[in-house]
């Protein structure tokens, strides 16, 4: 590899050469010829089919609800673009509950699955042997059906009549005439279970590939198991933990199908307040104001979330 | 929980020590007594037990049968972690979301050390690493991650050093400068060390024992010269270096030397190596020994010498190995100094000669001798 001046154009666009160096010594700058000619486009073109898919379906329709969240009017009168921000302000007042509610119940589904979750990762990536698969086939199996028709199942499991309620009330666990359908506990436990997998697999996903010789060597250095699991299997687990609940969280503070069918209004979150501003209501304004506010705390709280995980150690 | 003083190790006593693993056995019972701050080998190769024995004293595997003793405790099913031994594992095991100083400090952590950033920081200097303290395991060569598992090891002031195939992953290079760093460092803090390999140079150049392992059990214990120059079975003739194997007939004595037939000739070795009894024994030279000569060439007084012809040569520097023919159709190797002569064409009628003392004797088995095989160019 001498440093025999390339011959073309890209000598000379490229740095000065420092007078101390031997001309040979260039060569490291030179070496590697610039992608040249179409060569150079092949990364781009790759990237259009989904920049154009973003730009239709994700681009375009948000500037749509960015749009119709500052308009003011009736279905009847029309809409008309005023710059309305009070629609913001006026829609956060009033529906502040119900934001409060959403990320309550999603952070509360969010850490039941995760510590339902952690124990089944755990045991699926460290103790199944040969089981392994078919349970991760059994973690994923629950997609088979349509997310509606599980969510509705869990209404008949919860059911006043149903079996679970009952054993409740027969260990005391729950008062004679108490019922687990149409309280948060339901909407809770239906916002864990929905989403149950995309805890599990991303926490199955980071402790399958943590080095056994690693866990060994914490016991060796005087660890017990415990401190062995908390020093070294856990931190080493955390980009699983964060992704899982990233996974959980988002959709779960969104969610507005398990209120529907486990809940009443009275534990509406604001998936609901949206969902029925849009398609009951006709209020498009508070609608997409409401979206959008959605939008912009659960990215704020995500983007806090995930600097602080960010800081903690993670390979 | 013990604080781990400065000890100078403590003598390992391995007592019919058994594991299987389902229908394999994988160490058969193995007797094995190490002295205090020795430096000793388990030499084998893959499969032979010697990893899985480590793994026992360490704690990792529970034996099947057996006993291990550390001094006075016994350490047979005691936990990994209440053991007063570490281990510098094959791929190093370096925790990687731990910086340098904190891999280093682990040990001292979970034992409640009160003075670890001056135990730390001594120990990084003696694998001399000072300086690489907030690095990440990820972040350092191979060479220095090695040597930061063997801080992190020895930090703790063990009874004991296990050291799993740790030079494994290392370039050739490397690999002769932790030989020597790992020597002095053991003969600096004086612990007992056991190291596992299946590399017989590295095994020769630091330990001052080798226990030549094979399928579970211990072929022979000794010093590495004692193992190379008189190897007790064909296994460790064959593993430690080459062997030329001769298979004779004992014929008779001749003052203290035994002279044993070998086709149409007669060779002789000192009479103390022959076993009594049995009448055919394997006798050994290896490559170096022989002096290959001119067949025209008079035989010094004193030496043995046989005929044969040369087949093939390889030139390597230092040295010029030959493969030659004996007249009864068996191949040697000889190794033959670069000094002076050329190298010798092959076709040519030689003769090779070698003083007795420099032969070792096996007892014969029932398996015929096979010719060496040639052994890769270094």
């Amino acid at each position: 590899m001498t440093g025999a001046p390339v011959t073309g154009g890209s000598v000379t666009g490229g740095p000065t050469t420092p007078p101390l160096i031997a001309p040979a010594a260039d060569t490291g700058t030179d070496v590697a010829p610039p992608v040249r000619g179409r060569g150079r486009w092949i990364p781009y073109l790759l990237l259009l089919p989904g920049l154009l898919w973003l730009a239709v379906f994700f681009v375009l329709p948000m500037l749509t609800v960015a749009s119709t969240s500052l308009q003011e009017g009736s279905l009847a009168r029309g809409y008309e673009l005023t710059w309305r921000v009070a629609n913001y302000t006026d829609a956060a007042q009033r529906f502040a509950a119900q934001f409060v509610r959403a990320f309550t119940f999603a952070a509360a589904s969010t850490l039941l699955a995760l510590v339902v979750s952690y124990p089944l990762a755990y045991f699926i990536a460290f103790k199944a042997g040969r089981w392994r698969n078919v349970l991760l086939l059994l973690v994923i199996a629950p997609f088979f059906t349509s997310f509606l028709i599980r969510t509705l199942a869990w209404k008949i499991i919860l059911s006043d009549s149903g079996w679970v309620v009952g054993t409740f009330q027969a260990l005391g666990l729950l008062p004679e005439q108490g019922r687990l359908l149409a309280t948060s506990v339901a909407v809770i436990a239906g916002l864990t279970y929905n989403f149950l997998p995309f805890m599990t697999l991303p926490l199955y996903a980071s402790l399958e590939k943590i080095d056994r010789s690693l866990i060994e060597a914490a016991t060796d250095l005087y660890a017990s198991p415990f401190t062995a699991f908390w020093k070294v299997t856990w931190p080493l687990s955390l980009p699983g933990v964060v992704a899982g609940t990233l996974l959980t969280f988002i959709p779960a503070a969104g969610d507005f199908v398990n209120v529907r069918f486990l809940g009443t209004p009275s534990q509406s979150m604001i998936g609901n307040v949206i969902e029925s501003r849009f398609l009951v209501v006709l209020d498009y304004p508070t609608a997409a104001a409401l979206s959008f506010t959605l939008m912009l705390a659960i990215l704020l709280l995500v983007g806090l979330y995930v600097r602080r995980a960010g800081t903690e150690t993670i390979v | 929980m013990t604080t781990p003083q400065p000890s100078e190790g403590a003598e390992l006593r391995l007592i019919g020590l058994t594991k299987r693993f389902g229908p394999v056995t994988a160490v058969d019972n193995l007797h094995l007594q190490v002295a205090s701050g020795a430096f000793i080998a388990l030499l084998g190769p893959s499969g032979c037990g010697k990893t899985t024995t480590l793994r026992m004293v360490a704690g990792l595997e529970d034996p099947t049968a057996g006993q291990i003793l550390l001094g006075d405790t016994d350490l047979t099913g005691l936990k990994p972690y209440r053991r007063p031994v570490n281990t510098v594992f094959q791929s190093y095991a370096l925790f990687p979301h731990l910086d340098i100083y904190e891999n280093v400090a682990f040990g001292l952590r979970r034992s409640g050390v009160k003075d670890v950033k001056a135990q730390v920081g001594q120990m990084l200097e003696l694998v001399q690493l000072t300086g690489f303290e907030r690095r990440r395991p990820l972040q350092v060569s191979g060479g220095q991650a090695q040597r930061v598992a063997l801080a992190r090891a020895l930090v703790n002031h063990p009874k004991m050093l296990l050291l799993d195939e740790p030079l494994g992953a290392l370039d050739l290079k490397l690999r002769r400068e932790m030989q020597l760093t790992l020597k002095r460092i053991q003969e600096e803090v004086r612990i007992t060390f056991l190291h596992v390999t299946h590399d017989q140079e590295e095994a020769m150049t630091m330990a001052d024992t080798i226990a030549v392992m094979s399928s579970g059990h211990i072929e022979q214990l000794g010093h590495p010269e004692e193992l190379y120059e008189r190897p007790r079975t064909r296994f460790v003739a064959n593993f430690l270096g080459q062997s030329n194997l001769l298979r004779t007939t004992v014929s008779g004595r001749n003052g203290d030397l035994a002279v044993l037939r070998i086709a149409d000739t007669t060779v002789a070795v000192p009479a103390d190596r022959v076993p009594s009894s049995g009448s055919e024994v394997h006798v050994g030279v290896r490559p170096e020994k022989l002096d290959l000569v001119a067949a025209d060439e008079a035989v010094p007084q004193g030496r043995n010498a046989l005929e044969a012809v040369v087949i093939d040569t390889s030139f390597m520097g230092t040295s010029t190995q030959y493969l030659v023919r004996t007249g009864w159709g068996q191949e040697l190797t000889v190794f033959a100094q670069n000094r002076h002569t050329e190298v010798v064409a092959p076709g040519t009628l030689v003769r090779l000669t070698w003083r007795p003392e420099h032969a070792f004797v096996l007892e014969a088995d029932a398996e015929t001798p096979a010719a060496p095989r040639p052994a890769p160019v270094p």
